[in-house]
């Protein structure tokens, strides 16, 4: 399996080709979104609302073999290609990993630019809260 | 591809144009197009010259100022207020209060007039597609007085049916407070005659013009209103600024709505006297600058011609709807008859957000989202719309380049 690193890189290749072109970049990300796994109607909570963003965002998690999952969804299709990028870089990784993950992507690809600012908090409201899970399910392992 | 439009203008465009700055730039490699003036329009540069102007020149605090400065800047200040008396027909400029903006102007009704006379059991009515700043401060106030808010129904049309309003006015209701025309649908509402159903029962009448002045003739003697609210940055003026007009003899029958001071006669420790309208309502320095631009604002209009703007708005508001409507996929949401120069619309399996997104990216400005009007989204079951509202700077090539690129986008669309 690939390393956190080495998936943003691939991000970052990805989006060079779309060569700063905005339109073409808004399309690639909510075609990215359309192929998020389908998410689970019964975690579409109140509580698994991640605030601090614009569009709705719903984020859900399990811990299997030391590894965090995470699955989102979110009612717009930039918002959903925004998570499966966090997902595809973060997803399936010890609460370690996901802890110490410097997400360098996001300034390489141009996040806030292309996104706009009230977005970017979004954005980073959702990093905050994938990192809280990991702390939460790392915190719940030393415990045990 | 759909046709392009052949729009006449009756009058420069190019010379329109010329006069705002802001026009004059890209937007992500494009040309701006602005269609996002039911939220403020832009200025043109008189305005903006003025605000430099009184900073540079004269700036100066209003009112009780002997010297030169100040003598000046009152006089620039009371000239806004004519103008606005002028511009709604007032029968006297001291009907015109300032204010921050048509939500302010709406909170010191309630505040004042509702607090003085709305009482437990009493009713007021409001129309379904009021802005949230005509339904909280009525909301407020219910709750604090014990009364009761009754909405007027609005149809799938996006109109209000008179017949409904002649049911719901009745002897309980006390205030009527509708808008003139709405900011998400376009809608223009029958106010005229609202307001006459309104005064059969002794209720008052507050007219919401925040989307109607820089696009009707609004004559507040003639619709008999005994309230209208206004503000100035949706009237190429600057933000900040709004209006409440008042009858007189209503207004002098409120208590004031802040304390302060401008808006008293005496002060002693005993008893303060309160001052005449419209002073006794504008507590505290008032943003000058911005009012004295407003007035270049209403020259603006005035210069341009109301009925020019009105013509020139309504073909390409009409235009943009006619071909967006025949997209597959999109949804035109408020098709009333009679409309201002808004078109709102969904396009099915698509948010708004992104829509609004994607037209960014083409140098495009449209509105997404509900547009403080939850309730009416909430009738139509949606989370919000994309709106595009045209002011008399835009162009039919603009409008091509919305519908265009609306077509790219529904066309992604399996």
């Amino acid at each position: 399996m690939s390393s956190i690193q080495e998936v943003q890189d691939s991000i970052v290749e990805e989006f060079e080709l779309l060569e700063g072109d905005r339109e073409a970049t808004i399309f690639y990300i909510m075609e990215l979104g359309q192929n998020l796994p389908d998410f689970p109607e019964e975690a579409r909570t109140e509580d698994n609302l991640i605030s601090g963003c614009q569009s709705k965002v719903w984020l859900t998690t399990s811990f299997e073999d030391g590894k965090v999952q995470f699955l989102a969804d979110s009612n717009t299709d930039i918002t959903k290609g925004l998570i499966s990028l966090l997902i595809r870089v973060l997803s399936d990784r010890t609460p370690d990993e996901i802890l110490n993950a410097d997400l360098d992507f996001v300034e390489k690809i141009g996040m806030s630019q292309v996104i706009g600012s009230q977005r970017s908090n979004g954005f980073t409201a959702m990093i905050k809260q994938m990192k809280m899970y990991a702390l939460g399910y790392k915190t719940k392992v030393s415990m045990s | 591809m759909e046709t392009k439009t052949d729009i006449e203008t009756t009058f420069d465009l190019e010379r329109i144009r010329k006069q705002f700055p802001i026009l004059n730039q890209e937007v992500n490699g494009y040309p701006l197009a602005y269609f996002d003036n039911a939220a403020t329009t832009q200025k043109p540069a008189s305005v903006i010259e003025a605000l430099t102007d009184y900073y540079s020149n004269y700036n100066s605090n209003i009112h009780r100022g002997v010297h030169t400065l100040a003598e000046k800047a009152t006089s620039a200040f009371e000239q806004t207020r004519t103008a606005v008396q002028r511009f709604i027909n007032a029968a006297e400029s001291e009907e015109v209060i300032f204010t921050k903006g048509t939500s302010e102007s709406i909170n010191l009704v309630a505040s004042t007039y509702g607090r003085k006379f709305v009482n437990s059991g009493d009713e007021i009515l409001i129309t379904g597609m009021e802005h949230h700043s005509n339904i909280v401060p009525w909301q407020m106030l219910c709750e604090e007085k014990g009364a009761t808010l009754r909405v007027i129904p609005v149809s799938d049309k996006g109109e209000i049916d008179l017949d409904d309003v002649q049911s719901l006015i009745t002897s309980k209701t006390k205030i009527v407070s509708v808008v003139m025309a709405s900011n998400a649908l376009g809608t223009i509402n029958p106010v005229k005659k609202i307001i006459e159903l309104a005064h059969e029962v002794g209720a008052v009448t507050l007219i919401d013009g925040a989307q109607a002045l820089s696009h009707l003739d609004v004559d507040v003697q003639e619709l008999n209103c005994d309230f209208l609210a206004a503000s100035a940055h949706k009237m190429y003026g600057p933000t900040g600024v709004g209006f409440l007009y008042g009858k007189r003899k209503v207004l002098e029958s409120m208590p004031p709505y802040q304390g302060g001071g401008e808006m008293i006669k005496t002060v002693s420790f005993e008893k303060t006297t309160f001052n005449d309208i419209p002073f006794k309502f504008e507590a505290g320095t008032p943003n000058i600058a911005d009012i004295i631009g407003f007035k270049r604002a209403i020259d603006f209009i005035n210069d341009t011609g109301k009925a020019n703007i009105a013509s020139h708005e309504q073909a390409l508001t009409s235009d943009a709807q006619t071909r967006l409507s025949n997209l597959k996929n999109v949804r035109i949401i408020g098709e009333a008859d009679h409309k201002v120069s808004v078109v709102s619309f969904i396009i099915d399996g698509m948010h708004p957000f992104d829509v609004g997104m994607m037209m960014d990216a083409r140098g495009i400005a449209v509105r997404t989202g509900h547009h403080c009007t939850m309730p009416l989204m909430e009738q139509f079951k949606i989370e919000g719309t994309v709106r595009a509202s045209f002011a008399v700077y835009n162009t039919a090539d603009e409008v091509d380049r919305l519908v265009e690129g609306i077509e790219k986008l529904t066309s992604r669309l399996k």
